[in-house]
This record gives structure tokens, sequence and C-alpha cells, in this order.
């Protein structure tokens, strides 16, 4: 029988403050499992203190050969930007 | 995509290594980048995975709650190195599966140092001195390696690494300075692990096919020959310090050079290895190849569990 364990992403908090980030992915057979290697794996030494755990197959991706059209809309949009707003030198905190 | 088309992509592919960029998986990449990587990716979690087994046979016959806690913690940790790497080896789209199956079925190599038995408790500490020490001078440099999941699973693994090494030494120089019979015990564990240890860091560069390659890549970012020097000069005063002698007649400081010389390494001994016949060769594969055959039934029935776990949830929903 095949039966493999599916992918897991796995995201910790290192502490309050901070967001999560992807630390790197495992397999196990549900979501508590996913949660409890998750654990050994990565905060062996009290790397975070919350984990996320999400099947890798939900999770949607952009495509980076499309990376060009993609992200182009925030090209020219140099008025964004406070530098963009000449204003004169003696105004001050700002 | 036409040659011309190709050959473009490869050029900008080659362009952005140069410039310091990291790949990512989805990022375009040569076949041979991504195959490369797989094998190298894989042959270092296969190690990892492995370098388990001669440590694991000490386990229990640890001579001290202190050191079996640790010898614990560090095994753990291999595994560890081991799943961070599969892990980033599997973005490179190949399965787990796939991987454990080339490690079985002997068609992947893992480093040769983990068919050497370990005889007395003095190898653990020759293993975490020598073989931990060469593989973090070995490691170090990948940590800038150009594929992005490759260099952040290399951080990790450099980072935990140095415990290895210190406990490994501590055990070392413990003995040596014990009885005479546990300084015999340890001379006699470096002398085993010595020679092993400097094949470790790979072939000559002479004979070393991958090396130019594997530079542009910055799948290596020395020579295999030049690591071995560093490991040799920093490891040849620690032995100094503890009062063990490397078993090398040849060894000599050159003044010149700022480097130890040392003499002829026995590669044949290492293809032998290499080639499947070292002392422990067969007994690792059967140790991995009946761990995973008799683990079947487990992670069956933890799939099992979870479909039934999942299709309660559904019913309930109901
Ligand atoms: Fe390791
Ligand atoms: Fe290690």
């Amino acid at each position: 029988m095949k039966n493999n364990w599916p992918l897991w992403e796995v995201f910790v908090r290192s502490k309050n403050g901070l967001e999560h980030r992807h630390f790197g992915s495992l397999h196990a057979a549900d979501a508590e499992m996913a949660l409890e290697n998750a654990r050994d794996v990565y905060t062996r030494r009290n790397e975070g203190v919350s984990i996320w755990v999400v099947e890798s197959k939900h999770i949607t991706a952009s495509n980076p050969d499309d990376n060009g059209e993609f992200f182009e809309p925030a090209q020219d949009k140099v008025y964004r930007h406070p530098t963009f707003y000449d204003l004169p030198d003696e105004v001050k905190h700002m | 995509m036409s040659e011309k088309e190709v050959k473009n992509l490869e050029e900008i592919f080659e362009q952005k290594i140069a410039r310091d960029e990291k790949i990512e998986p989805k990022d375009w990449m040569p076949e041979k980048y991504r195959q490369t990587h797989i094998r190298q990716i894989s042959q270092h979690a296969h190690s990892e995975i492995v370098g388990m087994l001669p440590e694991g046979n000490w386990i229990t016959r640890a001579p001290s709650l202190r050191r079996k806690v640790a010898l614990l913690a560090k095994v753990q940790d291999e595994a560890g190195h081991g799943l961070y790497l599969y892990s980033a080896c599997e973005t490179l789209g190949v399965s787990r599966e796939e991987l454990y199956d080339q490690l079985h079925s002997g068609k992947a190599k893992y480093s040769s140092i983990f068919n050497y038995p370990t005889i007395t408790w003095a190898d653990i500490g020759a293993i975490g001195w020598l073989v931990d020490g060469a593989a973090i001078i070995n490691q170090v440099p990948l940590c800038s390696t150009s594929y992005g999941p490759y260099a952040r699973a290399m951080i990790r693994v450099c980072k935990e690494e140095s415990f290895h090494q210190r406990q490994g030494f501590e055990i070392m120089m413990t003995l040596a300075n014990g009885t005479p019979e546990q300084k015999e015990m340890a001379q006699d564990a470096l002398n085993r692990w010595w020679w092993p240890s400097l094949m470790m860091l790979g072939p000559t560069d002479a004979e070393s096919i991958h090396t130019e390659q594997s530079m542009k890549w910055k799948l290596k970012r020395k020579t295999n020959d030049e690591l071995r020097q560093q490991f040799i000069d920093q490891t040849v005063p620690q032995a100094d310090l503890i009062g063990l002698t490397i078993p090398d007649p040849d060894l000599k400081w050159n003044e010149e050079r700022g480097s130890y010389d040392f003499g002829e390494i026995d590669w044949d001994e290492f293809w032998q290895v290499v080639k499947g016949h070292g002392p422990c060769n067969r007994e690792r594969m059967n140790a991995r190849v009946s761990a995973w055959e008799e683990g079947t039934w487990v992670r069956d029935a933890a799939m099992a569990y979870a479909k039934k776990q999942e299709d309660k949830k559904l019913k309930q929903a109901i």
C-alpha cells in the first residue's frame, strides 16, 4: 500500500512581536502530527513561541516567470515615496 | 523553447548568481543545475541520516547521564539536519519517497566516513571532534551558496554543529587526561578516525570532477585540498593541547607556507569504501532499509487514523 504522508509548510513566530516566518517543510499524517513534528524539527532550542502548519497543496504561489507584468503596476508610482515631494530645506521634522 | 532562448535564459541565470542573487524554487534554472543540486543536497541529507547509526550505537552505553543526554541531543540534531535538507531538496521537484528509494537501492551515496565502526566510547569523542569538525569546514561556505533553500538549511545546520564538535572534543580531552588505559583508548580512536576524516573532505583537486562548475554555482567556495589543509591546520594544535599524537609521521609545520605538510592519503581505501567495500557499508544499509520497511505499518496506521478523523469531522458537519 502506498500511503505517503503529505507535505506541510511550517511557519514559526520566534517571539511575540514578530511575525510568523517560513521555516521549512515536513511530512506528517495530519495537522496535529505536523505541529508536533514541527516542534521537534524546527524548535529544539526555543526558536519559537507559536507554530502554524499548512498543507503545502493549499498554498498558491505567484509565478516568478510572470514577475515582470505581475509586479509592473508598482513600478511607475514614484509618488508613493516621500522623496517624490519637493519641500524647502527650512521645513524640519518632515 | 528554442536553443537560443535557453542560452539566453542561462546567461541571465549565471549573471544572477555572479551578482550573489539567490535562486528560489520556482525560478527558472538550467536542468543541470537542478540535477546537480538534487544530487548534492540529497547526498548531504542521506549522510546526516546514516550518520546517526554509528553514534546511536553508544547512546545506551554512554558512561554517564551527562554524556548520554548530550549524545542523544546530538543524534537528534543529525535527524533534524537530514530533515531540513530533505525538505530543501524536495523544493527542486523530487519527492521524499524517490530520495529514500535512491538511498535504499544504493543509487545515492552518503558520506563514506559513516561506514567505519564505533568500537569504543572514545570513537564518539573522535567523531564529534573530527567528523563534525570536518563537516563544519565543509558546511560553513555553503551558508552562502546560490540555491536559497539549501543556503537557509545550511545556516540552521551550522548553528547547531558547534555543540557537536565541542561535546566530542570534551570527551577526548577527558579520556586523554584520564588513566593510561583511557588515554590509550583516545589515542586509538584518533588513530582510526584521522585518515578517514581527511578523506571526508573529498578527492584531491586533480581528481575532483565537479569542482569548476560547483565553484561557479557557489556549491563550493574552496577546493577540497584547501578545505583539507584548513582542517589539518586547525586540528593539529587541538591534539597537541590534549597530549594526543596525530598518526602521521610526515606531519610537519612548514614555516614558509604557514601550514602543516602532511603524509600521503590512502585513496585506494577511500574508493574501496565509496564503492561499498568499507567495514560497515552493508550493516548501515541494512539498518536503514529495515527501519524503513518495518515502519511501514506505523505510517499506514497514521494515515488510516488521519483519514478516519477527517471523515468523522465531515459527518459531524453534515
Ligand atoms: Fe549534522
Ligand atoms: Fe553534527
